[in-house]
């Protein structure tokens, strides 16, 4: 059921900050995300500042 | 009102509970998973927290996190995009992270606490910004925040006024003067996000040589405060490292490899950085006070940690008062969040200045012996006063103590209730601490706790600093404590207050009694590579794997050369604790 709130709040999102064209990009990423959500997290190394 | 604050995913995640504005607990996560600057969701900071307040998740009238992940999702995607296709690898890495936890945050907040009520998601930087004001207690001040990125904002200009704050300016990603800091910290061979305080350590050992051709090539800073990176020096954008051949042709040198040697040249590269964060912290402060025309100041975000440039900006900027948040880096967003809700959202009074910053847990007695029992500790316990006395004595014949006693510290400053003392007249007392205590390269200093009534007899300093965030000389041609002297002449001071920490405050008094000098070498109870000690288990670790002679936690005093038990080497140990 939260998963449902998250998606609203990206709608949200999307429409108060008007970045449309991010939508495609994020469904498609989510999409993604299913397969590759399987395979082990990781951040980049400590040699960056972790920006992502 | 019960609201929980939550900061996590980056550096430094942490919890903290506030009823009515005020905090009951908060804690930063590896003080309790044990791994530095852990960034996972805080579930132990968070069970700490609520079980502090006897208050369970779903009971919370709110709960608010520090950052907006959609905001910063937007970014990572337009920078990926405006970089293409350089920044792919660095994108695919962090894609998959993002997709399971960072963009579920509701649901995954919902899901670890059970609460079905009201979440609040507060911008980086007022957080930042509100964690500064609200603990303030000033009715009015400018708010100056500066880390490495938020969302888009990486510096802020705010302005609070009693329960309101209001960001009324920004800098935004990539010109960014945390990332420019932590460019030089990666490029000394120091690590990202942690190293930085070790450039800040370094500079007073070299010449600022370098400091006209860093703001001619690398940074156009202006007169009114605002900055601008040149970005073809730093390839951070598109991910993998923090600078490149360029930066290294500007200089003449390859980035130092991570312990190799440091020369003369590593050193006037610190010190000239610091210089150039010098100038734009003041610049920044300047351009604060003429847009807030408030004459006080609250600093927060991991620049604010620079305590060098804030000695800087109290001596030289327009402010007649400077407060910083303790927690100033992202830490500190768990409670700037929280303080946001309950002040700005709901209207609640505010609950006066932070005159502490110990929100963290502490253990009963019985707990405490427990532990020793079970551990074989051979142990004295005393009441306050001769507990003070002992250990008094033995500061004085120059031993190095483990103090740990009531509720731990938030912020990566040892405040005296997580800390290892030593006597600093002892100009070898630095190298001891250093090498055989702590483990850490020789050149960092060690920062001085004095009583405040006296702190103008051995400082520089006109005010009190209970949080060690502000810089200041020593006073006197030939310094009585070398140990805490740096070699530019200054030190970081903690002032402690009798009437906030009463047992700390005699021992640093008895001690002064003993050797003619209420000064001791306050540094964190812990060792190279781990996070400070939160539990009786920790420190009596911390203890039997290091040099320390005597432990103090609680009321309960023990002496290495009475332990029966020996435990691992402290070279041994080490090789299992990653460098920092």
């Amino acid at each position: 059921m939260s998963r449902l709130e998250v998606l609203k709040e990206f709608w949200n999102f999307l429409k108060e900050r008007k970045k449309w064209w991010l939508a495609p990009i994020v469904i498609v990423l989510l999409l993604l995300g299913a397969l590759i959500a399987v395979t082990e997290t990781s951040a980049l190394a400590p040699f960056i500042y972790t920006l992502f | 009102m019960k609201i929980l604050g939550i900061s996590c995913f980056y550096h430094d995640s942490a919890a903290c509970l506030l009823e009515d504005g005020r905090v009951v607990a908060m804690a930063q996560e590896e003080r309790f998973s044990r791994r530095k600057h852990d960034p996972d969701f805080p579930r132990r900071a968070i069970d700490y927290c609520l079980r502090e307040g006897h208050v369970s998740a779903p009971e919370l009238d709110a709960v608010g996190f520090y950052d907006k992940p959609f905001v910063k999702f937007e970014r990572i995607l337009q920078t990926t995009i405006a970089a293409w296709p350089k920044g792919l690898f660095s994108f695919l890495r962090a894609m998959p992270v993002w997709i399971k936890e960072k963009i579920w945050m509701s649901h995954l907040i919902r899901k670890e606490l059970g609460f079905a009520g009201a979440l609040y998601y507060g911008e980086h930087h007022l957080s930042h910004a509100a964690s500064a004001f609200y603990a303030s207690g000033f009715e009015d001040a400018a708010v100056l925040t500066a880390d490495g990125v938020g969302e888009w904002a990486t510096t802020s200009l705010a302005q609070g006024t009693g329960k309101g704050l209001r960001i009324l300016a920004e800098i935004h990603f990539p010109h960014s003067l945390g990332l420019f800091y932590s460019a030089f910290t990666y490029f000394l061979g120091f690590k990202v996000n942690s190293g930085e305080y070790k450039v800040m350590g370094l500079a007073p050992y070299g010449e600022p040589r370098f400091k006209d051709l860093i703001l001619r090539e690398l940074i156009d800073l202006r007169e009114d405060g605002s900055f601008k990176l040149n970005l073809s020096y730093f390839p951070f954008t598109y991910g993998g490292v923090m600078t490149g051949r360029k930066f290294e042709k500007l200089f003449g040198l390859p980035r130092r490899r991570p312990e190799s040697e440091l020369g003369q040249i590593h050193f006037d590269l610190a010190a000239s950085v610091q210089a150039v964060i010098e100038q734009a912290m003041l610049g920044l402060a300047r351009r604060a006070f003429d847009v807030t025309r408030s004459d006080r100041l609250c600093l927060a975000g991991g620049v604010a940690l620079n305590c060098v440039a804030n000695g800087k900006i109290l001596r030289e900027g327009p402010f007649r008062d400077v407060f910083i948040q303790p927690a100033a880096g992202d830490a500190g967003g768990a409670y700037g969040v929280a303080a946001f809700i309950a002040h700005a959202l709901f209207g609640k009074a505010r609950t006066g200045r932070w005159d502490h910053a110990f929100y963290g847990p502490s253990h009963e007695r019985e707990d405490i012996r427990r532990v020793l029992e079970v551990s074989d500790a051979v142990y004295d316990e005393y009441n306050d006063e001769r507990l003070v006395d002992e250990t008094a004595r033995r500061l004085a014949d120059g031993k190095v103590v483990g103090w740990m006693r009531g509720r731990m510290e938030v912020g990566p400053r040892a405040l005296g209730h997580r800390s290892i003392l030593a006597d600093p007249r002892d100009a070898g007392m630095k190298d001891r601490v250093n090498m055989k205590i702590k483990f850490r390269e020789s050149f960092r200093p060690f920062a001085p706790v004095t009583v405040r009534e006296r702190c103008g007899e051995f400082f520089d300093l006109d005010r009190e600093s209970p949080f060690m965030m502000l810089v200041a000389s020593v006073r006197g041609a030939e310094p009585i404590i070398p140990s805490v002297t740096h070699v530019d002449g200054t030190a970081r001071v903690q002032t402690v207050a009798k009437e906030i920490d009463p047992v700390y405050h005699r021992l640093v008094e008895r001690f002064g009694r003993l050797s003619g000098v209420p000064v001791l070498i306050n540094t964190s109870f812990n060792v190279r590579g781990e996070p400070m000690v939160c539990t009786p288990e920790d420190a009596w670790r911390c203890f039997m794997r290091t040099r320390m002679d005597s432990l103090v936690i609680g009321n309960f005093l023990l002496d290495k050369d009475k332990q029966n038990r020996k435990e691992e080497t402290p070279e041994a140990w080490l090789s299992r604790v990653p460098a920092d």
